[in-house]
């Protein structure tokens, strides 16, 4: 339990330093540490999959595609766009609305219970793909559809950039 | 019993640690003996029999080098590139099934550090985080030579990972686990996986080139373009560590590549050989076995080094993108095809 609140410090810790650190560099490197407490909050409650998974993808993938954009780009503290009152003050009005929809919508839940698992190693490989192959097929696919129409999105965009260059 | 499992871990750390280290060591001596003998010279022979103190007096002198930190670098980035490098090298080596289980003073001690069901998914992480070291480094030394190789370093990273995953997952459809303890097993005598993958054990050979930045893939550290591409900046050890970082990757990809396509500590006739030799010295056959696996093919990747120049970076990506891609997703087809068949009769 002791690990559970230090690893939940951690990550509260690292996703305020994503916000307040001025270098965007140090912002990505900052969310890479929290990804990667959120791994170990995955392997705490024995969800080894999802564990992995999100080490790969998020940290593997995401992460070094934001650091490679931001690289690319050289952002320094000097070439920051310069934020208008007008901006922040949008900024303050839609964070604070969040949170406000995020502590109702907390409030509503039932708190009284700990709702348990019916079957403790469902986050293992095996366990896992069976529940997502046999019950929950008909969303796993149409995700799959879902993510397969932004891939194609993507090069469509990426297309239509190349033609009007070209023409 | 705790204690006996926290005795028994520590040591197989610490042997293999060392094995890792005294491994990539010694690489750096053997590439330089295998390029000379690929271009028909000597090679290193002053410190001791045939060089083999080299890397010893390669070592003293980084240490003994002055350490530079360029004025316009990111100080704490620019420690940190190397330091994760060389992190991040080292952690596959915990899944890795170096033998069969052994008998010593009345234990059996299985002879891999962490036997965890998603190891080949481990493995897959572990690899993807090797770029931020190259990344952050590069970045880091403000110059552009370096940005410009952390920069080609992640490109090629990202972009070779989808193909390396694509060939693990017909691996995967032929051993039904994640395990590589369990897919060592599976592999016994001369079962071994590249009887049933060999187009995904390529794949996999040419994206474990890309993965671990070695010649003809190199284009991070490209000197003829680059100068010495993300580590153009650094000296004395933190230059060691990226290099050091470099070989045991290396040592890593060998062991992982011998372990998911050729058997592991698997060889012919160990049935034979454990039952001769009994529960303790027949199993440290077969890590002999395995090193010798691994052995061979750090030598292949020095023997490709020394024998196909570098590609251009259009021609690999070409390379990645438009040929091992769509292979290794007709290698998945193909595979599921022929397993459901087969399953059918």
């Amino acid at each position: 339990m002791s690990l559970f609140y230090l690893v939940a410090f951690l990550s509260i810790l690292f996703s305020l330093l994503v916000i307040f650190v001025k270098n965007p560099v140090y912002s990505v490197l900052a969310l890479i540490a929290t990804f990667f407490t959120f791994t170990i909050h995955y392997i705490l409650l024995n969800a080894q999959f999802l564990a992995v998974v999100n080490f790969i993808v998020y940290m593997g993938a995401i992460m070094v595609l934001f650091l490679f954009v931001l690289m690319l780009m050289n952002l320094n503290k000097d070439t920051e766009p310069v934020k208008s009152n007008l901006l922040k003050i949008i900024g303050v009005v839609a964070g604070g609305s969040l949170l406000v929809t995020l502590i109702g919508a907390i409030n509503a839940i039932q708190t009284s219970e700990v709702s348990k698992l019916p079957n403790s190693d469902i986050g293992l490989v095996e366990n896992l793909g069976k529940v997502l192959f046999s019950e929950f097929l008909l969303p796993f696919e149409l995700t799959s559809i879902l993510l397969f129409t932004a891939l194609v999105g993507a090069v469509l965009l990426a297309k239509k950039d190349k033609r009007t260059q070209n023409g | 019993m705790e204690v006996a499992f926290l005795i028994e871990k520590l040591v197989l750390v610490t042997v293999l640690f060392t094995l890792t280290l005294t491994i990539a060591a010694y690489s750096t001596w053997a590439e330089r003996k295998v390029a000379a003998w690929l271009q028909d010279r000597v090679g290193p022979n002053r410190a001791g029999i045939f060089g083999l103190l080299q890397p010893l007096a390669d070592g003293g002198k980084m240490f003994f080098k002055e350490e530079i930190i360029p004025s316009g670098a990111n100080k704490w980035l620019f420690i940190a590139g190397p330091s994760l490098a060389l992190l991040t090298s080292f952690l596959g080596v915990a899944v890795i099934p170096f033998g069969q289980d052994v008998e010593l003073f009345g234990r059996i001690v299985p002879m891999q550090i962490a036997d965890i069901n998603v190891g080949i998914l481990y493995i897959f992480g572990v690899v993807s985080l090797g770029v931020y070291g190259i990344m952050i480094g590069g970045w880091a030394s403000n110059n552009k030579y370096s940005l410009m190789g952390a920069i080609r370093g992640a490109s090629q990273n990202i972009s070779y990972e989808i193909a390396m995953g694509l060939s693990i997952i017909a691996l995967l459809l032929v051993t039904n686990s994640l395990s590589f303890k369990v897919i060592a097993e599976q592999q016994h005598g001369l079962n071994w996986n590249i009887i049933y993958q060999p187009l995904g054990f390529l794949i996999f050979l040419v994206c474990a080139f890309a993965e671990t930045n070695r010649v003809p893939f190199d284009l991070p550290e490209c000197e003829t373009e680059l100068i010495g591409g993300y580590n153009t900046e650094y000296s004395a050890f933190k230059m060691g560590a990226y290099m050091f970082a470099e070989y045991i990757n290396m040592f890593v990809s060998s062991a992982v590549m011998a372990t998911l396509y050729f058997g592991g500590y698997n060889y012919p006739g160990m049935d034979f050989v454990n039952e001769t030799l009994g529960a303790t010295w027949g199993p440290l056959v077969g890590v002999a076995v395995l090193f010798f696996k691994i052995i061979a093919f750090i030598f292949f990747f020095m023997w490709v080094r020394w024998t196909v120049p570098r590609f251009r970076y259009d021609q690999l990506m070409d390379l990645g993108w438009k040929v091992l891609i769509p292979l290794a997703i007709a290698n998945i087809v193909i595979t599921a095809i022929v397993i459901t068949v087969v399953d059918k009769l």
